[in-house]
């Protein structure tokens, strides 16, 4: 196939899947998952370091080199704009200077729907001191093109709730942030299998970022390889664009002609 | 001195500690870890030259798996 790279932030990456690292059994686990997935960004969360751990405890990161992968810490868990962004410069600091981050902001512990208002807020300052913000936000489309203005760098409403596995609940909101964004739009939240991937990807998002559809089912490591092959199945559907629906008049694909002659 | 690391209090006997000195009781050298003192990050480049002081509160950080 041509390039069809993603670009994000001017910078290039030939996967157009995204994937987190939590909830797996164990590192050796998460990175067998995570190659057979062939993402090339991972998100990562930032926490409070165990103290009093064993000096040869294995982290994430041996597992995981950031010279192999670009990180996305994230800001999951933040319920407030200045949280989001303590959160964020920390993230800075511990990579070295990276820029690239996902911001989100949560509305409600039971949902974990984003809180707009705060996102917005935090995404002003954020992009002011330099970050790259890849933004999660919910599907208004209002909403998306705010992040846009603001200067965010890609756009990712969810598809359904965190973590709920629902898929795409409103294609018709994702169709409109689409369409009048011009930053990458990726799905982030809710895909639950293969297809969901498919769909979100025929829309024309530019990506998607997902987690839990892995790690939770029960061979995730075969999930990732399903999941793969769904982004780029439905990215080349959407390059290729589909054939219109046409509900009531059926077309054969085989001649009409040539046939052989009725017995009587 | 009182230090509030990860939003524990934590008493030193030293009243002269630099944030080197604290990675290093706290088996932290080397690791990759980021550290914001009162709100304020503090650089890596600086933890040998950077002094607590008494009531200083610490929030040390890593990266974990995260979705």
């Amino acid at each position: 196939m041509m390039n069809d790279d993603l670009i994000v932030a001017g910078k290039r990456y030939n996967s157009r899947l995204l994937v987190g690292t939590g909830k797996y059994k164990d590192f050796t686990e998460t990175r067998a998952a995570i190659e057979a997935s062939g993402a090339q960004i991972i998100t990562v969360a930032i926490r409070r370091t165990n103290i009093g751990q064993k000096a040869g405890e294995p982290s994430l990161l041996d597992f995981l080199p950031p010279r192999e992968f670009t990180y996305l810490p994230n800001t999951a868990g933040c319920y407030t704009a200045d949280d989001a962004i303590r959160t964020l410069r920390l993230a800075r600091e511990l990579l070295d200077g990276h820029s690239l981050v996902k911001l989100e902001v949560l509305g409600d512990p039971h949902t974990l729907y984003p809180n707009v208002i705060e996102t917005i807020s935090a995404a002003k300052t954020l992009v002011k001191e330099g970050f790259d913000v890849m933004v999660y936000t919910s599907d208004d489309p209002i909403v998306a093109k705010q992040l846009e203005d603001i200067g965010c760098c890609a756009i990712m409403p969810l598809a359904s709730l965190i973590g709920s596995g629902m898929g795409i609940l409103n294609p018709w909101n994702l169709q409109i942030i689409i369409d009048t964004v011009k930053v990458p739009v990726l799905v982030d939240a809710g895909v639950g299998t293969a297809s969901d991937a498919a769909i979100a990807m025929e829309l024309g998002c530019a990506g998607i970022l997902m987690n839990t559809a892995i790690a939770g089912a029960k061979n995730p490591i075969l999930m990732a390889s399903a999941m793969k092959k769904a982004v780029e199945a439905g990215r080349e559907a959407f390059l290729a664009g589909r054939m219109p629906k046409k509900l009531y008049s059926a077309s054969p694909s085989s001649p009409t002609s040539g046939m052989i002659e009725r017995i009587d | 001195m009182q230090i509030w690391i990860n939003g524990k209090q934590n008493d030193f006997e030293s009243e002269k500690m630099k944030i080197a000195d604290l990675v290093g009781i706290l088996n932290l050298t080397g690791k990759r870890i980021a550290i914001e003192r009162n709100g304020e990050i503090i650089p890596r480049s600086l933890y040998a030259e950077t002094l607590l002081k008494n009531g200083d509160k610490l929030e040390i950080v890593g990266a974990v798996g995260g979705g």
